[in-house]
């Protein structure tokens, strides 16, 4: 048997007395482009943010890759991992925020080289030669001087999945790349996703782009309220919705 | 008053040429400016009391430029210590360690709620306090015994006075640049695997660096300048050296007037590093890059111009 990506198992998350997740049963095999879809806070970014642990689980079992996240077993005890240790294991985990946060006073090209260096000691040629081919291939060859600040957003939001694949991750999270971007500029970084999966790369992706969800992902799941509602593969998800909830959200958006 | 015409021949508007405002209350203001200059140049260049040639003697004495050395010495080594605390004092206060972010929220408390001639005179005295200062273990045995009144000298007395209370602006200064900088950098740094010490030094403290330095500009120009109170605890700086002097031949005035040359030179060379300082920092977080100190000291010449003109560099008068 294949050891799932990502297996989310009865996932709680509370901040204070608000329970944001409230028992998330997923998987996502390795390979597969997950689509997670759902109105605003139903949780689908708060997840995507446990994965990697930026945020702490309090209940449930969460692993990447075989691995539980953020801590160690040891017989029935859960230990917490050190912070060398969550960052190591967040450093073989993309992500890409809604709102870039590309390194302000970084160029395009030393925020793709800064992690691969300061994290995992590559040379600073070897890096910057990979970011040089990444930049490329997300068709910014040209920017590779260009601060963050004279960049349009659709780039900066290129640049930010290079900088994530600088790392050569086994597994990409996605949280809204195309929410703040002016309509015009969303294709670009589609494209760019799209090239991606073909590539093979395990991707979690927090959208509402439907036309996307629907060409790319092997998986769609919608989510409400802290809870899976409903998990199948795109025509069966967005084109033919078995549950009432799920069809009220897909009309007001498709 | 009919020179501006509205349309030109191909009926495009033609460009703006329209009679200025006249304002004569900034005429008479400048004039009334000018008049006072001249009287207060006219009488300091006239009155033979500010003895322009004593000054100018003393400018360059030994024991003047040796008081420089040791302004300077105290704003530099002050200045670096406070630096330094400050950082690790913001540090400390941003922690989520009740025990380490309270601690440094007393520190503060304590030296920014006391005047530093206060704290100045506390580090002179130290020894009556603690004759003796040991090395060694907490509540344990010691292995090195000094003795404070040698350990503490004037210098140091003054470098930990106005270290330590700088330290504590430094840390306020230090903690709103780190919080200045979006939360978003901390989550991508931390999902690329930096450590935070590694987000900390590489993502948010150069960007916090934008925000930290011009008030750190005016801190180590106002520190250039609270460096005199030494003089107080017997430092040998430029008030103390100044003073050495008039006490004896008593040209107090002139003695005075050349130390303050001395500051305003120190002052001016400081704001010029803190221009370049800010421009460094600053990379980045415009679109259009900065074109250099000539230029902007050119730009607020402009601006100086006198009023009734147009003003092309200027800002509007208020």
């Amino acid at each position: 048997m294949i050891t799932p990506m990502v297996l989310a198992e009865g996932v709680h998350k509370r901040f204070g007395r608000n329970e944001v997740l409230k028992g998330i049963d997923l998987e996502v095999a390795p390979g597969e482009v997950m689509c997670l879809l759902g109105p605003s806070g139903s949780g689908k970014s708060t997840f995507l943010r446990c994965i990697n642990h930026l945020e702490k689980i309090n209940r449930g079992r969460l692993s990447v890759d075989g691995e539980l996240v953020g801590y160690r077993q040891e017989g029935e005890r859960l230990h917490e991992l050190r912070e060398s240790e969550v960052a190591r294991k967040r450093a073989e985990i993309g992500m890409v925020f809604q709102h870039f946060n590309l390194f302000g006073h970084m160029t395009a090209l030393e925020n793709t080289t800064c992690a691969p260096m300061r994290v995992k000691g590559v040379g600073r040629d070897q890096a910057r030669g990979r970011a040089v081919e990444l930049l490329g291939r997300v068709g910014l060859a040209d920017k590779l001087d260009a601060y963050p600040a004279q960049l349009s957003g659709g780039q900066k939001q290129r640049v930010a999945i290079a900088r994530a694949l600088a790392m050569e991750p086994k597994l990409m999270l996605f949280d809204e790349p195309t929410s703040a971007l002016d309509p015009e500029l969303v294709g670009d970084v589609l494209d760019a996703m799209k090239q991606l999966a073909r590539d093979g790369m395990t991707m979690v992706v927090v959208t509402h782009e439907m036309g996307f969800a629907r060409e790319v992902a092997d998986s769609v799941v919608f989510m409400d309220g802290g809870l899976v509602v409903e998990c199948g593969p795109p025509e069966q998800v967005i084109t033919n919705p078995r549950h009432e909830r799920t069809r009220a959200f897909l009309s007001k958006v498709l | 008053m009919s020179s501006a015409e509205v349309t030109g021949e191909e009926g495009r508007p033609d460009e703006i040429r329209a009679v200025p405002v006249r304002h004569p209350g900034r005429w008479v203001a400048a004039a009334v400016v000018l008049v006072l200059a001249v009287a207060i140049v006219r009488s300091v260049v006239t009155n033979p009391r500010f003895e322009w040639s004593v000054v100018g003697h003393y400018l360059f004495d030994e024991r003047i430029l040796e008081g420089l050395r040791i302004t300077l010495e105290l704003t530099i080594i002050a200045m670096a210590v406070g630096v330094v605390l400050g950082i690790i004092l913001a540090i400390m206060r941003l922690s989520p360690n009740r025990l380490v972010s309270g601690s440094s929220w007393l520190y503060i408390w304590f030296f920014r709620g006391t005047p530093v001639l206060v704290q100045l005179f506390f580090w002179y005295y130290i020894a009556a306090l603690y004759p003796k200062i040991g090395i060694g273990i907490p509540f344990g045995p010691s292995f090195v015994h000094l003795n404070a009144n040698t350990l503490i000298v004037p210098f140091t007395a003054g470098i930990l006075g106005l270290g330590l209370n700088e330290g504590a602006y430094m840390a306020e200064i230090v903690r709103a640049g780190i919080i200045s900088v979006d939360e978003g950098q901390d989550d991508a740094a931390r999902a690329l695997g930096m450590t935070r010490l590694q987000t900390m030094r590489r993502v948010v403290l150069p960007q916090a660096m934008r925000v930290i330095i011009p008030p750190t500009g005016n801190e180590t120009i106002s520190m250039l300048k609270t460096t005199s109170l030494a003089s107080v605890i017997t430092v040998p700086e430029l008030v103390y050296a100044a003073g050495n002097i008039y006490s004896t031949n008593f040209k107090t005035i002139p003695l005075l007037i050349t130390i303050s040359i001395w500051y305003l030179v120190c002052t001016s060379i400081l704001y010029v590093g803190q221009y370049y300082l800010e421009l460094y920092y600053g990379r980045g977080s415009s679109r259009e890059q900065e074109s250099g100190l000539p230029a902007t000291v050119l730009r607020g010449l402009m601006s100086f111009r006198l009023p009734g003109g147009s003003r092309p560099g200027g800002g509007e008068h208020r």
